[in-house]
């Protein structure tokens, strides 16, 4: 990975403008990496598991917040239901970045990349990390990258990690309890019979007179 | 003792049954209820459904909250034990990288197979299916034909309940009445993709699953089942009452503890086992037929998986029911002076005409269905309508550019919310992050409408199998090769699904996720992706060119017979496990016919 090609993207996004600060990549430690081994063809299906039970977490405390502060403001706590970290999604994407399969993998080069980017551009723009930025100066980072069909040249890498850390922000919310209700999902119950849907639902699309 | 360990099975059998799928269930079901003595092997493990199965398991309690990896290939509630399209230690070859040649073959470990997560959609062959050559010229015959088959297929509906109606419509089979039971309320996606397919002429029907929404009729069947054998019957009458009827929630795919659907495990094996004449022997993998003096199968040899020992059994017949690859894998792999190129292969067609399904998906999002008050939308885990192929007249007529059809299957609704349910709505959104995400999160879920298209592949030259030169299998046993191609009868389809789906979706005023694909090498899945592997030793009406008889008997062997889809002589857009089974209790009858004429 995906070094060069952060620096590339970084580069990009960083084009004509002056640069405040970039991470300096050679002095870091170097990451944990993910495990080696999966829960396998036949792993026990009874049981509940929390992330970190098949494989340790490897995500570090600063790119726990960074991605806490991310997620929260993809999901946050509304009227309806609490906000994504509340709900364990942090938990939920250590788990996955640190899984031992192809597309994590794939995922975590993504989404650290990202993470890291985000900071540098933070610290481009407003010389404060992402977390440390008012609510006004993350958005505006956002709204470049928030959208891969319509984002700049410059942020086309950083749209698509938005777009999948996104994407997986709301599938761990929404595969939460507290994300299915927020969706209204009434299912997985025993039922003495299923009788199909309502008859104002019917009506309203004009399915309730026809032949089935 | 009906689970019984390698050392143990001195005995000679009437037969050996080599699988515990939906063909070796079949099989073994029918053979021990008339009697016979019956020693199933089963390459992967025990597995016991009523305990094992993940019934109310949310995804928030799995790893990944459950998604799909290559451990647990669907989801990781799936019910399918040591599977996938990859196996640890049991690998196979392909003679191209690209996948347009590429096979790729699903495989389960564990007793009862793949019918353990399969999708339970059972639809009949209609009678162009059974003599597709008759018809347009292409591909092969069956030596049998619609009237042949029909009344197994009305047994095995009885059996293992299936539920659906008889709509009289074109190549699509009526069963006779008390066959079927009554299909599950559609949901409201359905009737709305009926309303709009309707109007462009495409039929919208009740599916076909093998789902209990009833409880069977254990007073009438048994004696439909097992006339004149009370025994049969009464065991039989018992077990229906055993199997509850769907409760409306939890993924068929996981199987089910409550025996609601059809599963080889929970609806052929205790019947089976209760009859007392069944022996079975998981952990058991076969690599050889044997043969003896006289020309005729005297057994198996197989493998003992938990300690590498190598074992034999005996009998006097022996049904391959391994899948229809690893079926093809065992004759090739049995060797001796008379076969040199593989058991029963004096046609030299054991591995040929390997066929998939023809698969192309869609998905479309329906502002119509935005919105709707929040409702249970489980049913019996989808599939309450579908679309039977509607097109044999100007396929017939020459009016379009591809030879057969294809069904639709159709889903939609407010499913179990997961990892992907609302993964990729930025086309929606416009890129919405924060409460409005939130809301467009709300307003989206239920929306969605998918359709995957299933058609028929026609046999081929250029896809088959055949055994690897150097590569073996942890075991020691040598491994299979494929190659693979589609004509344009295939990926001409696959553009003509595409360009219908996108049609339904426009009619309902909706919108197409990333636009129809209208080049149908694009459009279609690589070979193996739909997991409907069939053919490798079809059936036919001439040793020359066919490796069984009508009754899946080998030609070339006369107490070697095969009962699972490697003798399907076509592959129909029909999902195949509804056919195994006719096929498996038919090719039953017949070995029970000639060992009370003393001629097995």
């Amino acid at each position: 990975m995906d070094r060069r090609t952060t620096l590339q993207w970084m580069l990009a996004a960083a084009a004509g403008m002056p640069l405040v600060r970039l991470p300096a990549f050679g002095d870091e430690a170097p990451p944990r990496q993910p495990a080696a081994r999966g829960y396998g063809g036949d792993p026990d299906l009874s049981k509940t598991y929390h992330p970190g039970d098949v494989w340790p977490l490897t995500l570090d405390e600063a790119q726990r917040r960074a991605a806490a502060v991310l997620c929260d403001l993809i999901i946050p706590g509304d009227a309806h239901s609490p906000s994504a970290s509340a709900v364990g999604v942090v938990d939920f994407l250590d788990e996955w970045v640190s899984a031992p399969y192809p597309r994590q993998r794939h995922d975590r080069s993504t989404l650290l990349e990202g993470l890291t980017w985000i900071d540098a551009e933070a610290s481009r723009r407003f010389a404060q990390r992402f977390a440390d930025l008012t609510d006004g100066e993350q958005h505006a980072i956002l709204d470049d990258i928030c959208c891969v069909a319509n984002a700049q040249p410059g942020f086309a890498h950083a749209a698509k990690f938005f777009a999948r850390f996104r994407d997986l922000t709301a599938g761990g919310f929404y595969s939460a309890p507290e994300g299915r209700q927020d969706l209204g999902y009434r299912g997985n119950v025993r039922q003495s019979s299923f009788d199909g849907p309502p008859r104002e639902v019917l009506r309203q699309l004009g399915l309730d007179t026809a032949a089935t | 003792m009906p689970f019984v360990s390698s050392s143990r099975i001195d005995q000679e059998y009437d037969v050996i049954v080599v699988g515990s799928g939906a063909a070796g269930g079949q099989s073994a079901y029918t053979l021990c209820m008339e009697g016979a003595t019956v020693l199933m092997l089963e390459a992967g493990r025990k597995y016991l459904p009523e305990s094992e199965t993940p019934m109310f398991q949310t995804p928030d309690q799995a790893p990944l909250r459950s998604a799909g990896t290559p451990d647990k290939e669907f989801d990781f509630y799936d019910a399918t034990v040591d599977g996938g399209w990859a196996v640890p230690g049991e690998p196979y070859t392909q003679t191209s990288q690209d996948p347009a040649g590429r096979f790729d073959w699903w495989r389960a470990r564990m007793l009862g197979g793949r019918t353990n997560h399969w999708g339970r959609i059972a639809l009949r062959n209609g009678p162009y299916d059974f003599k597709p050559y008759r018809r347009d010229g292409l591909g092969f015959d069956w030596p049998v034909s619609s009237a042949d088959v029909a009344p197994y297929y009305d047994k095995v509906e009885r059996l293992i309940g299936v539920y659906g109606t008889s709509e009289g419509l074109e190549n699509t089979p009526n069963s006779p009445p008390g066959c079927l039971l009554p299909p599950p309320a559609p949901i409201v996606s359905d009737l709305l993709i009926a309303q709009r397919a309707r109007r462009l002429g495409i039929p919208v029907i009740p599916g076909h699953r093998a789902v209990l929404t009833t409880p069977l009729d254990f007073k009438r069947a048994p004696a439909l089942l097992h006339p004149g054998n009370p025994k049969a019957q009464e065991i039989i009458a018992a077990d229906m009452q055993q199997r509850a009827a769907c409760f409306w929630a939890t993924p068929c795919a996981r199987g089910c503890s409550i025996r609601a659907n059809y599963q080889s495990t929970t609806v052929h094996l205790p019947p089976a086992l209760a009859t007392g004449k069944l022996d079975i022997l998981t952990d058991a993998m076969v690599s050889h037929v044997l043969l003896g003096k006289n020309g005729v199968a005297r057994g198996v040899r197989f493998i003992d998986t938990a300690d590498g020992t190598d074992h034999e059994a005996a009998a006097r017949v022996v049904v391959l029911a391994a899948s229809a690859c690893e079926t093809v894998r065992i004759l090739l792999n049995s060797k001796s002076p008379g076969f040199r190129s593989g058991l029963a292969n004096s046609s030299g067609k054991v591995g040929r005409y390997l066929m998939d399904t023809v698969g192309s998906s869609l998905r479309g999002q329906v502002p119509l269905l935005e919105g709707l008050p929040p409702q249970n939308e489980d049913g019996a885990s989808g599939h309450a309508v579908y679309s039977p192929w509607w097109l044999y007249s100007e396929q017939h007529a020459g009016k379009l550019d591809f030879a057969r059809g294809y069904h639709i299957e159709i889903g939609g609704g407010r499913r179990m919310p997961g990892v992907g349910t609302l993964a990729g709505i930025e086309w929606l959104t416009g890129g919405s992050y924060g409460k409005r995400f939130k809301e467009d999160a709300r307003r989206y879920y239920g929306s969605f409408v998918n359709f995957d298209g299933r058609g028929e592949m026609i046999p081929n030259e250029r896809s088959y199998c055949e055994i690897d030169p150097t590569v073996k299998d942890k075991w020691g046993i040598p491994v299979l090769r494929f190659h693979w191609q589609w004509s344009q009868h295939e990926t001409r389809q696959a553009a003509h699904m595409q360009k219908t789906f996108a049609g339904i979706v426009e009619a309902m005023g909706g919108r197409v996720q990333g636009g129809p694909i209208t080049d149908g090498a694009r459009a279609i899945k690589p070979g193996g992706s739909i997991i409907h592997e069939v053919g490798g030793a079809i059936m036919g009406a001439n040793p020359a060119n066919s490796v069984t008889n009508e009754w899946g008997q080998t030609w070339d062997v006369s107490n070697l017979f095969i009962t699972d889809g490697a003798v399907f002589a076509s592959n129909a857009d029909k999902n195949p496990t509804l056919t195994i089974m006719a096929l498996a209790w038919r090719a039953a009858d017949r070995i029970l016919d000639l060992m009370r004429r003393k001629e097995l």
